[in-house]
């Protein structure tokens, strides 16, 4: 294992054309933060800024030889890490521009898939920024702008002075039926801190827990259930009125599609109590080989029983990783979350299963 | 018993290099150090990124991160060859009557002597680009297999077929096979005669360095806590047949290889810097240099078949006499 000290963090940025990613690029290029970046983009285009540090790359999917269709990663960035890790004295993090029809998920499990990128590199966070104004139409239109929503660790809402109260609050509710773990930031001109999306931590486990102790406490975040203009029932019961026949003593919380239609991205929380790691396991790796093309990431704590420590886990696919982070405090409840977000996910049976794994 | 007289230099080594009997080092700053009555340097590239010796003309070929193509020669004068713009050159290759090919994103390049260029587009990235001993033709690894094309001729290229992503590209001496490196941990070959397909697998990690033997009866691969070795010399190259396990050490795995010019010899390189010389026949081994600082990345053997110049991730590179 290679010292993680030497590993250089990467942030990916997605979002569609005119989502202002040029504009926030060119800030983390110029701003006076003490960092220096390499950013590695599909165009220089719009980037006014002249550095030896910016790359230009096709971005050029591959599938790998292994019979699993969403075992994919980005070529091109195996290349262009491997070339820029030749000189690592240059730079102290690497920023991976997508274009905006890009699919986030062969750029991230590139930092997973290929072992020479992932001995000198690791993902630091994936950071969508979305047009406040426009994401309704591109909900309509395409798949990527949900699949950029649904995979992000934080989301940029720019342009919010584009649109109402009314409006944002409907947008961030879209936002928030794909994705209810990601971090929101309302931003004008790209004008979020940037400390907010770079440095994030989120794809390590122990910190993204630190920096976001509520993360998977869904429930907490008080947050609405999305509803378009002319959806007609009440905004204000987070659409738990569709699972009622849930009558089991269990608090789970489930994000049905949302209303601002075209939404096709759920995700499925679930919560129990002490888990037998000897059927967990079996559980979570059955799950993410069968389910693993539906499920866009996974997070959660597990508690094991007779484990003193909370156990992390998250998954990109197939891809599922997990560690041991802290002990349980005193006090603390040991109960077990986990928050599946994809497509066509089966959360019934995903809740019976988990449950089943209960010690 | 050999000794080395090491070159600590402070940039990764892409790649070493015998030019008119001087050791040349070529480091991934853009910087190529020589050995030519003391220590000299020139800085060629912001950044290198690729390089290929040319044999027949004694010079080294290098790509850059400032999309520049150089070659470099006796006396370490250099002559730019070609110049792409911002872009990255990420593959060179050295061919007969002074062809050089170069690789950018999705095009492969051939420059001929008199200075004209062929660009050949291709639908997914050149990842890598390598000449055929025979006549002028030219492979571009890629995305599902390989193109071969005669640059110099108008026509239809050869596709090769292979379903995964192929990186690395070289033809046998003879000519008579294609063999590619790939994304898995795995080499594909082609027998050209009649397209049949060498599955080489078994790798626990990317094959980064290959090296054909004396004749090309003999390839040699890292990618294993061994030099794997797979045989040539039939018609059907290494089909149905197990590959020689050289230099086999427990607990390091092997980066680099270098097959003796005359002899069946390989020099195996290590990833904790250590460097043995491994007969074909018997497997006796020979250290040759203890482990170092970095990982070996290049090692190339002089004329006179008596000294290897190396070089390492970290830097510490040198030159081994293996008759002093």
């Amino acid at each position: 294992m290679t010292d993680a000290q030497t590993q250089i963090p990467v942030t990916v940025l997605t979002g569609y054309l005119g989502s202002g990613k040029t504009t926030l690029l060119n800030r983390i290029l110029s701003e006076n933060h003490g960092k220096r970046y390499a950013v590695i983009v599909n165009e220089f285009g719009e980037i006014g800024i002249d550095n030896d540090l910016i790359v230009e790359s096709d971005e050029e999917i591959y599938e790998m030889n292994n019979g699993c269709v969403c075992c994919t990663v980005r070529g091109d960035l195996i290349r262009v890490v491997e070339g820029l890790m030749r000189r690592p004295g240059r730079f102290d993090a690497i920023v991976v521009e997508t274009t905006g029809l890009a699919d986030p998920v062969p750029v991230a499990q590139t930092f997973f898939m290929d072992d020479d990128v992932r001995s000198k590199t690791k993902l630091d966070a994936v950071v969508a920024l979305v047009d406040a104004k426009h994401l309704p139409l591109r909900l309509k239109d395409s798949r990527e702008a949900e699949d950029q929503i649904a995979f992000a660790d934080v989301v940029v809402l720019n342009k919010t002075d584009l649109v109402t109260a009314d409006e944002l609050r409907d947008v961030e509710a879209a936002i928030r039926a794909i994705n209810p773990t990601a971090r929101i930031h309302r931003t004008t001109r790209s004008g979020v801190d940037l400390t907010e999306v770079l440095d994030r931590g989120a794809f390590d486990l122990k910190r993204a827990l630190e920096n976001d102790p509520h993360f998977l406490d869904a429930d907490d975040h008080g947050h609405d259930h999305a509803c378009g203009p002319d959806c007609d029932h009440d905004h204000h019961h987070h659409g738990h009125d569709h699972h009622h026949h849930h009558d089991h003593g269990h608090d789970h919380h489930d994000h049905a599609p949302s209303a601002i239609h075209d939404v096709t991205v759920q995700s499925v929380s679930l919560r129990g109590g002490e888990m037998d790691s000897k059927k967990f396991f079996p559980w979570i790796e059955k799950i993410t080989q069968m389910e693993g093309p539906n499920i866009l990431r996974l997070k959660g704590i597990i508690a094991f029983k007779d484990d003193p420590e909370r156990y992390v886990i998250q998954g990109v696919h197939m891809i599922i990783e997990g560690d041991h982070q802290r002990a349980w405090k005193d006090g603390e409840k040991h109960e077990s979350r986990l928050v599946f977000i994809g497509r066509e996910l089966d959360r019934e049976r995903l809740e019976r299963s988990f449950l089943a794994c209960q010690a | 018993m050999p000794t080395v007289a090491p070159l600590d230099l402070d940039s990764h080594c892409l790649a070493t290099a015998f030019i008119a009997d001087v050791p040349y080092f070529a480091l991934a700053d853009g910087v190529v150090h020589r050995l030519d009555n003391g220590h000299k340097w020139s800085e060629l590239h912001d950044g290198l990124l690729a390089t290929a010796y040319d044999a027949a003309k004694g010079r080294l070929i290098t790509g850059g991160e400032d999309g520049k193509v150089l070659a470099v020669g006796a006396g370490g004068a250099s002559e730019q060859l070609a110049e792409i713009g911002r872009k990255w050159v990420t593959s060179v290759a050295a061919g007969p009557q002074g062809a050089v090919a170069f690789a950018s994103g999705r095009n492969a390049y051939v420059r001929f002597a008199d200075g004209k260029v062929k660009e050949l587009a291709h639908p997914r990235s050149v990842e890598g680009v390598a000449f055929s001993p025979k006549g002028m033709r030219i492979g571009a690894a890629r995305y599902n297999g390989a193109t071969l094309h005669f640059p110099a001729a108008e026509g239809k290229p050869v596709e090769l077929e292979w379903a995964g992503a192929h990186t690395g590209i070289t033809f046998s001496p003879d000519g008579n096979f294609v063999v590619t490196t790939m994304q898995e941990n795995a080499l594909h070959g082609w027998k050209l005669a009649d397209g049949k397909h060498m599955r080489m697998t078994g790798y626990p990690a990317k094959v980064k360095s290959l090296s054909w033997s004396a004749k090309g009866k003999w390839l040699a691969s890292s990618g294993a806590p061994a030099a794997i070795v797979w045989p040539f010399s039939g018609k059907d190259g290494p089909m149905g047949k197990a590959p020689l396990e050289l230099g086999t050490r427990g607990n390091s795995m092997v980066t680099c290889v270098a097959c003796h010019p005359s002899q069946e010899i390989v020099a195996v390189g290590y990833d904790d810097g250590m460097i043995l010389a491994v007969r074909f026949g018997d497997a006796k081994e020979v250290v040759l240099r203890r482990a170092g600082k970095g990982a070996v990345t290049a090692m190339s053997w002089d004329q006179e078949e008596r000294r290897i110049a190396f070089g390492s991730a970290a830097g510490d590179c040198g030159v081994i006499d293996i008759a002093a």
